[in-house]
This record gives structure tokens, sequence and C-alpha cells, in this order.
């Protein structure tokens, strides 16, 4: 369990995020992708935490901080889902084709 | 590093189950299923943050996303059309961009990664983080905690404005429509009669 190998899965978990935030066209997909980065995020912070600082309880309150910013993505992004629902009936990016409300 | 223990055993089989199914989140037809391989994913993250000796925040993961993969999965079935993966579906666009950004960003982190020299201090095995996290928490980052809270609940304010019935971002009824899809209407959808007659019955409010 070396920081490398840490480091490795976490990039790992974040590539395969940036390709479903890239690539899918449903709205709760694209949530999936970027929680995937977050998730790769989290964990390459708490290997740092773990393998670099000496156990400074800083490096946990980082991982607290990406934790809050998850929950704010989830929220934030389910209510702008249920929006974007009721005015245009759009589950997809593709029925988006302009931005004005 | 002197032979192959149980935690690194365990170790790689979390951290490489996990990135397995992050992978199985973009190739399972059903997006219920989808929203639980995420949720294995995130497990598995969990179970690695638990062996690096932050159980505090590794169960904390776990139980955090139990609720919202649940959430994700119950608007899955509500919002989404085919939600239960009957046919086999893609749903991409720009899939070779999406490959080579994904593949990009991979090769560069772990390169970084696999390149920088990091000092090596591990954690002290004796002391305990998550006291340690709390006392953190509660005492010298404690600004940090209460605008992390602050910001949660601006978040639930912002996301009940958003999403209210009535509000000016739409009227009462204009959520009960029943979704144009593309081919045949699923079944459970509204009748055009009954459409209409329930755009008539309103309680909405003027657009704002």
């Amino acid at each position: 369990m070396t920081l490398q190998a840490l480091l490795v899965i976490a990039a790992a978990l974040f590539g395969v995020g940036v390709y479903g935030a890239l690539s899918q066209q449903t709205f709760v997909m694209i949530m999936m992708g970027l929680e995937l980065m977050l998730n790769g995020a989290m964990l390459a912070a708490v290997a740092f935490w773990a393998q670099t600082s000496g156990g400074n309880p800083k490096g946990q309150l980082l991982t607290v901080v990406v934790m809050v910013v998850m929950a704010v993505e989830a929220a934030m992004g389910f209510a702008l889902i249920i929006g974007i629902y009721r005015i245009r009936k759009a589950d997809m990016t593709e029925k988006l084709k302009r931005l004005r409300g | 590093m002197s032979g192959v223990t149980l935690v690194d055993v365990a170790f790689w089989v979390f951290g490489a189950g996990s990135v397995l199914a992050a992978w199985l989140v973009f190739r399972v037809d059903s997006m219920v299923r989808a929203a639980y391989w995420l949720f294995a994913s995130f497990v598995g993250v969990g179970f690695v943050m638990v062996l690096l000796n932050a159980r505090f925040l590794g169960l904390v993961l776990v139980l955090m996303m139990a609720g919202e993969m649940t959430i994700m999965a119950v608007f899955m079935v509500m919002f989404m059309m085919n939600p239960a993966g009957l046919n086999p579906m893609t749903m991409v666009h720009q899939h070779r961009t999406a490959v080579v950004a994904g593949l990009v960003s991979f090769v560069a982190l772990a390169g970084v990664g696999l390149v920088s020299d990091f000092p090596d201090r591990p954690v002290d095995r004796g002391q305990d983080p998550t006291e340690a996290l709390g006392v953190e928490l509660l005492g010298e980052s404690m600004l940090i905690f209460e605008i992390a809270g602050v910001t949660l609940l601006a978040t639930m304010i912002g996301a009940i404005a958003l999403a209210s019935k009535r509000g000016r971002y739409g009227d009462a009824q204009a959520g009960s429509v029943a979704p144009e899809l593309p081919d045949s209407a699923p079944s459970g959808t509204l009748e055009p009669a009954a459409e209409t007659s329930m755009d008539h019955s309103g309680h909405g409010m003027g657009h704002g």
C-alpha cells in the first residue's frame, strides 16, 4: 500500500469520472461522473494525509471539505434536474439547445 | 515492505474493485444499476480510507453515499426513460473526445504521482486520528467547520428554491405534463385528454 499505488488508483477514478462527465447525455449520469472525480480527489487527499503528513489532522479536514463539496454538488444537481424537467421536460443535455429560461 | 500482508491484499481488492466499479457505472444499461455500481466504487474507496487509518472519514463516506445513491436511484426511476435498462442503450456524445480526455487526465495525474518525490512521513499508529480530527474541527479549524455548515444550509435553501413547485421558475402544474419521448410513449404516461384537463386546474402562479 504505497503512496504511488494509491495515487494511481485515485488518478484512474478521476480519469473514469472525466470520461463519464464528458460523454454521458443524461444529467444524472453526468453527476455520477463528477462524483467519481471527487471520489478520486478524496482518495488522493487521504493518501497524502496518511503517507506524507505524519498524521496532521488538517489533511483529514481537507477531506471533510471535499465531502461538503460533494454534498453541495449532489443537492444542487438534483434541484437543477427537477427545475429543468419542470420547464423543459428535458432529461438529457441534447434537449437543451438554448440556456434562456 | 517485506512480504505481502493481509492489508496489502485488502488494499488491492478494494482499490482495483473501486476502479472497476467506476468503469461499470458507464457500461451497464440500467441506470439504477449504474447508481449502485457508483455506490460500490465509493464503498471501495471508503474501505481503502479505513485501511489508511482514516476510519471515521471512510465510514462517513460509506454512510453518506448509501443515502445519496438511494436518492439517485429513485431519481432515475422518476425522471429517466428506460430506467430499468430493459433495452440496451448507449446514451453518449463526443465519445472519442471523452475517452481521450479521460485517458490523458489519468496518465497525467498518475505520471505526476509516480514521478514526483513526496516526503515519507506515515501516520503514527499510536495516535487516534479520529480524536485528532475532532479536536481540529472544534478547535483551530472551527471556522472552516462552521463555514461548511453554513454552506450546507445555503445549499438546502437554494435546492428548495430551485426545486419547489411554485415560484418564479414555473407554475404548479408544469411538472405533471408527460414528457415528450422520441419513440412510443411508455406505459403510465397521461392520455392527452387527461393532460389538457390537468392544465386547466390551475393553482399555478404567474410567471415571475
